[in-house]
């Protein structure tokens, strides 16, 4: 851990340093939106938005390299995208006539598919394994500012609208006869979501990305006796995956992203285990 | 409120769902501290036809008046209780969390004021739960999940109680002091009632509402096995016999 505080402060590891500061400040939001995508039941529909991403980043690369538009760039491209999978999902719930969850593989694989045509037609060498698994070599300081405002939105808006996010999540129907317009909240809830799985990708990549959402929420979620608790607690569990995940795969010299994936999923069952043998009273 | 005026009343009604005919030319008048039990088998219609009381659903025809409007503007005047199972057993919220969802009326934010946290604790307090407020919802038995969720809908300020299925997953100990609450609660409110299992048309409704595609509505002294076996036909299985229903026959008229 020593040897990882001091790869920390080397002038010479900037990309080390901006994955870390984007992997801590990200946390907050994962923490918080996690929670509501479990509670919710909408682990499905966040890993459609986060593997569709990969169209966008492929769209923005081509744009940014081919079509030579100089501020197009794949981070853009996976926030458009994003929150347009974000628009069609929310569309096809509440309006559409069609299995929700066909559409979700459809736009899981469709979004994959049209990155890697994009990818395919970008000269030079973009290696899709980058976006897919997560490369902290691609991270600069302009992500770890955009880590911080996308923060303050999910802050703020799931601070304001508190009371009402949870009664989307725990009985929609109800929220909706006290005049709630929970169609506008479930929109408002997958466009964080989206907005919190670009975060990450660079870290943990667009497959992976999902148990960092769900894994820390889920594990909170077996002690907490709240949303609020259940979200502060993920937060935390989350920081503690990507500083010891980064500083393991640093240790090791290991790609980062699996790394905090794996210890996740490590981490994830001895909890459910531990709970299995000794079953904790959650009653109060 | 006008006693005589019905706070809910059915005109007319036709409900269809991809073709198949649900409700067919349904007349129905509710009227103030009524207490009404709505029976049927499972796929009459009774479903249905709360969905349009409360306004999830619209009438292909006919009309619906709650307290005079249609049901989508009177939804903040009907206390609607589901069933407590429907709930995921590992949602972590509080007691007071989901009886004050009751108060998020229209407010922009949805931020609870006092008098919302007073309502919802008032309501707790009626319900016998005033020391389970902080417990995890998911925690209590199912006939006190059963009682917050009708704190709930008092703590919103209905005066029409409508209740889905709360006989069902209970045991005859909890169901009977649920109908000792809903006596208690009648004194004030209009109570409305669905279940499938028609040995809950006790003595304590004054009429029946029986609902199999057509609606049929009955007092409750009407309910007689001949009636029974008329609406659920032959596929009646479970008949309770600790309840008091008169001799007499009846006729559908």
């Amino acid at each position: 851990m020593t040897e990882f505080m001091a790869a920390l402060a080397d002038p010479h590891l900037p990309f080390l340093r901006y994955a870390f500061m984007a992997g801590i400040l990200a946390s907050i939001s994962f923490g918080i939106i996690g929670t509501l995508v479990v509670v919710r039941r909408i682990s499905s529909i966040a890993g459609a938005i986060a593997h569709c991403v990969l169209g966008g980043i492929g769209a923005g690369l081509y744009l940014e390299q081919v079509v030579g538009i100089g501020w197009a760039s794949p981070v853009q491209g996976a926030i458009v995208v994003a929150l347009g999978a974000a628009v069609a999902l929310t569309l096809i719930k509440h309006f559409g006539s069609q299995r929700e969850d066909t559409v979700i593989g459809a736009l899981w694989a469709v979004g994959m598919a049209v990155g890697l045509l994009f990818m395919a037609r970008t000269p030079g060498y973009t290696d899709p394994m980058s976006y897919l698994f997560g490369n902290i070599l691609l991270l600069s300081k302009s992500d770890v500012y955009l880590v911080l405002l996308l923060d303050l939105l999910v802050v703020s808006v799931v601070g304001l609208f508190y009371n009402k996010l949870l009664a989307l999540c725990f009985d929609e129907e109800y929220a909706f006869l006290r005049g709630v317009p929970t169609g506008w909240y479930y929109f408002v809830l997958l466009c964080l979501t989206a907005l919190t799985v670009v975060l990450l990708i660079r870290v943990v990549g667009v497959v992976m990305v999902i148990a960092l959402l769900t894994l820390p929420a889920a594990i909170a979620g077996n002690v907490a006796s709240g949303i609020k608790q259940m979200m502060f607690l993920a937060v935390l569990i989350c920081m503690a995956f990507i500083t010891v995940g980064l500083a393991a795969s640093y240790r090791l010299d290991l790609p980062s992203g699996p790394v905090i994936i794996v210890l996740s999923g490590i981490v994830y069952l001895l909890v459910l285990g531990i709970l299995q043998l000794f079953p904790i009273r959650s009653a109060q | 409120m006008d006693q005589q005026s019905p706070v809910l009343s059915i005109k007319n009604l036709c409900f269809s769902y991809d073709g198949r005919a649900i409700l067919e030319d349904v007349f129905l008048d509710i009227y103030h501290k009524d207490s009404v039990c709505i029976v049927g088998p499972n796929g009459g219609g009774k479903s249905t036809l709360v969905k349009l009381i409360i306004g999830l659903l619209s009438p292909a025809q006919g009309e619906i008046r709650v307290f005079g409007k249609p049901p989508q503007e009177s939804r903040l005047r009907v206390g609607y209780v589901p069933q407590y199972a429907n709930y995921d057993p590992l949602f972590p919220i509080s007691v007071r969390d989901v009886v004050r969802m009751g108060r998020l009326g229209s407010s922009f934010l949805g931020h609870y004021s006092r008098e919302d946290n007073r309502a919802a604790l008032a309501a707790l307090e009626e319900m016998g739960l005033a020391g389970h407020g902080s417990r995890r919802f998911s925690a209590l038995s199912g006939g006190q999940r059963q009682r917050v969720l009708i704190a709930r809908a008092l703590a919103s300020g209905g005066e029409i109680l409508i209740l889905d299925e709360p006989t069902a997953n209970i045991d005859p100990h909890t169901e009977e002091h649920l109908f000792e609450i809903l006596t208690e609660l009648n004194k004030r409110l209009t109570i409305m009632l669905v279940t499938h299992d028609v040995g809950f048309a006790s003595h304590f409704f004054k009429r029946v509402v029986c609902v199999n595609r057509r609606v049929v509505i009955h007092p409750t002294s009407a309910l007689t096995g001949k009636l029974i076996s008329e609406m659920y036909g032959s596929d009646l299985h479970l008949i309770r016999h600790d309840h008091h229903c008169a001799l007499e026959g009846h006729s559908h008229d």
